[in-house]
């Protein structure tokens, strides 16, 4: 799933210190799974900026809600009968979240209220790591299961570098050498001749350098 | 620090005289004599000679070293550099080296997306974009400081430029909004799109100089020369922010095919005769794609040649 963060909240607050009446948008969906936008971080968001507004002796009215997700129309309809009683919206979606509202509520002042991340998995609570960049175009199939874009600094095709050392990347011992996870991967899978198979440069079209992607299905859209 | 620079082009223009620029495309090859050859063309014709950096995203023969090769040989190179392909590090280190062959002239460029090149899977770069690497070459030249922070005392000394597209609509105030935000990021002279279409440019030009954009910043016209009505209706067509209007190609298609090729020089010595007379404008530059052998000719029946002396 997409993992977020919260922003900073004086971030949050030098964009909406001016503005009488905010709501907090949280999302059901991924920022939910990842603490880091979902009604619960509304609710504490909501909270911190009653109290900056109380401190700052200005009043305010600060409300907050949760849709199932905003990256749909239909959900995000459900705004429409208040959105206009507040001069600003802090949505905690994701980046897409946050901009299909924009597009939905055009008049309405939008400000992000996470900082999106990357799509990734749950190590453990609060544990989150990179795991697809969304290429476009899947090679799992020939990397053993783990891929080199996500998991190489260098998004090499053809890792390790000669910077890898011990099993680690040579940007922080941190993190895993992707490569050196693959070679081991394929070693037990009995595929390391995949290993030494030069791979060509990569058709990037379908990455984000093809420019803003789409996708049709003609057999979904009636 | 001094936005004066030891740029013949900047001095051309601070004297008062409209500047000719031109440009040459390196080939897509090792072969540096084309290079040689094209520039012989056009030495004695114009101030300055722009070398294409990959344009349209063909790979081409490296811009850095073609600039170098024009210096050599005498010429004042404006070196194109555009963000595509490179990041903030070898953006910043070719801008250094060029400097030290005394290149002084540096246009800067985003450049054209990879999918209209020979290239089209590639990856791209855009660490910077134009607006940025105008930002960039300024801090080199006037604080001698990296992007990175570090600090140097050989400083490049260039003029810089940035290119301007009047026609790439439906907004002309906000190309013209684009215009001061390239001019409060440091660009002191624009190399404008190929003009076509006079009257729009005219509307852009009003713009500029209400807002007083005309005095920060040099503007040289865009001069194209059609080679016959099939490149006047592919650069309608097919050419992303062209604008070509149609009376253009019924002039090109109006003349018999061994007569549409002077047609094409005749439409350009007009166009720059109408623009000499546009406020703002300090000067031309005539993009002969694969025609270099035609700017002497039209130089000429402008009245822009001899060019003139600049005092030592």
């Amino acid at each position: 799933m997409i993992k977020a963060i919260g922003k900073p909240l004086e971030e949050i607050i030098g964009n909406v210190q001016d503005a009488g009446k905010v709501l907090v948008a949280g999302c059901d969906g991924c920022v939910t799974v990842c603490e880091a936008g979902g009604l619960k971080e509304a609710k504490v968001l909501a909270s911190a900026l009653r109290l900056y507004y109380t401190q700052a002796g200005k009043p305010a009215q600060v409300d907050e809600v949760s849709l199932t997700r905003q990256c749909d129309k239909e959900y995000l309809a459900q705004l429409s009968d208040r959105i206009d009683d507040y001069d600003a919206v802090i949505s905690l979606a994701c980046g897409a979240g946050c901009q299909f509202l924009t597009e939905m509520y055009n008049h309405k002042v939008v400000f992000p209220g996470v900082d999106t991340c990357f799509i990734g998995v749950n190590e453990e609570r609060g544990y989150f790591t990179e795991r697809c960049q969304a290429c476009g175009r899947c090679i799992l199939a020939e990397t053993g299961g783990i891929c080199p874009i996500a998991r190489c600094s260098k998004r090499m095709l053809n890792g390790p570098c000669g910077g890898s050392d011990k099993g680690k990347c040579e940007v922080n011992p941190d993190i895993p050498c992707g490569w050196e996870l693959i070679y081991e991967r394929l070693k037990t899978l009995g595929q390391l001749d995949r290993f030494e198979n030069p791979v060509a440069p990569k058709d990037w079209t379908s990455s984000r350098d093809g420019g803003p992607r789409k996708i049709v299905r003609e057999d979904l859209r009636i | 620090m001094s936005e004066t620079t030891p740029s013949k082009l900047q001095k051309m223009i601070a004297a008062g005289h409209f500047a000719v620029t031109s440009e040459v495309g390196p080939p897509r090859s090792a072969d540096g004599s084309v290079l040689e050859h094209k520039a012989k063309m056009i030495r004695d014709y114009v101030d300055a000679v722009n070398v294409t950096d990959n344009q349209t995203s063909v790979c081409r023969l490296c811009s850095l070293a073609s600039v170098i090769r024009l210096k050599l040989m005498g010429l004042e190179p404006v070196l194109q550099m555009v963000t595509r392909d490179r990041n903030r590090i070898a953006l910043q280190s070719d801008i250094l080296g060029a400097a030290s062959f005394g290149i002084n002239n540096i246009l800067c460029l985003t450049g054209d997306h990879q999918h209209f090149g020979d290239h089209a899977s590639c990856a791209n770069v855009f660490d910077l974009d134009s607006v940025q690497l105008i930002q960039t070459v300024k801090m080199m030249r006037d604080e001698g400081k990296l992007l990175g922070g570090h600090t140097f005392e050989v400083r490049p000394q260039m003029f810089i430029g940035c290119a301007a597209n009047p026609f790439a609509g439906p907004n002309v105030a906000l190309r013209v909004a684009r215009v001061a935000k390239k001019v409060a990021a440091g660009a002191q002279f624009i190399q404008t799109q190929c003009i076509y279409n006079i009257p729009k440019f005219k509307e852009f030009m009003k713009m500029v100089v209400d807002r007083g954009l005309h005095e920060k910043v040099s503007i040289l016209a865009g001069i194209t020369p059609m080679k016959n009505v099939g490149m006047a209706k592919y650069m309608q067509k097919r050419v992303p922010g062209m604008d070509v209007p149609d009376e253009i190609i019924q002039r090109m298609g109006g003349v018999p095919k061994e007569k549409q090729a002077e047609e094409g020089i005749n439409l350009a010595v007009e166009q720059i005769e109408e623009l000499k007379s546009v406020e703002g404008i300090k000067g031309f530059h005539l993009m002969a794609i694969e025609w270099e052998e035609k700017v002497p000719e039209i130089v000429e029946r402008v009245g822009l040649y001899p060019r003139p002396k600049l005092e030592a």
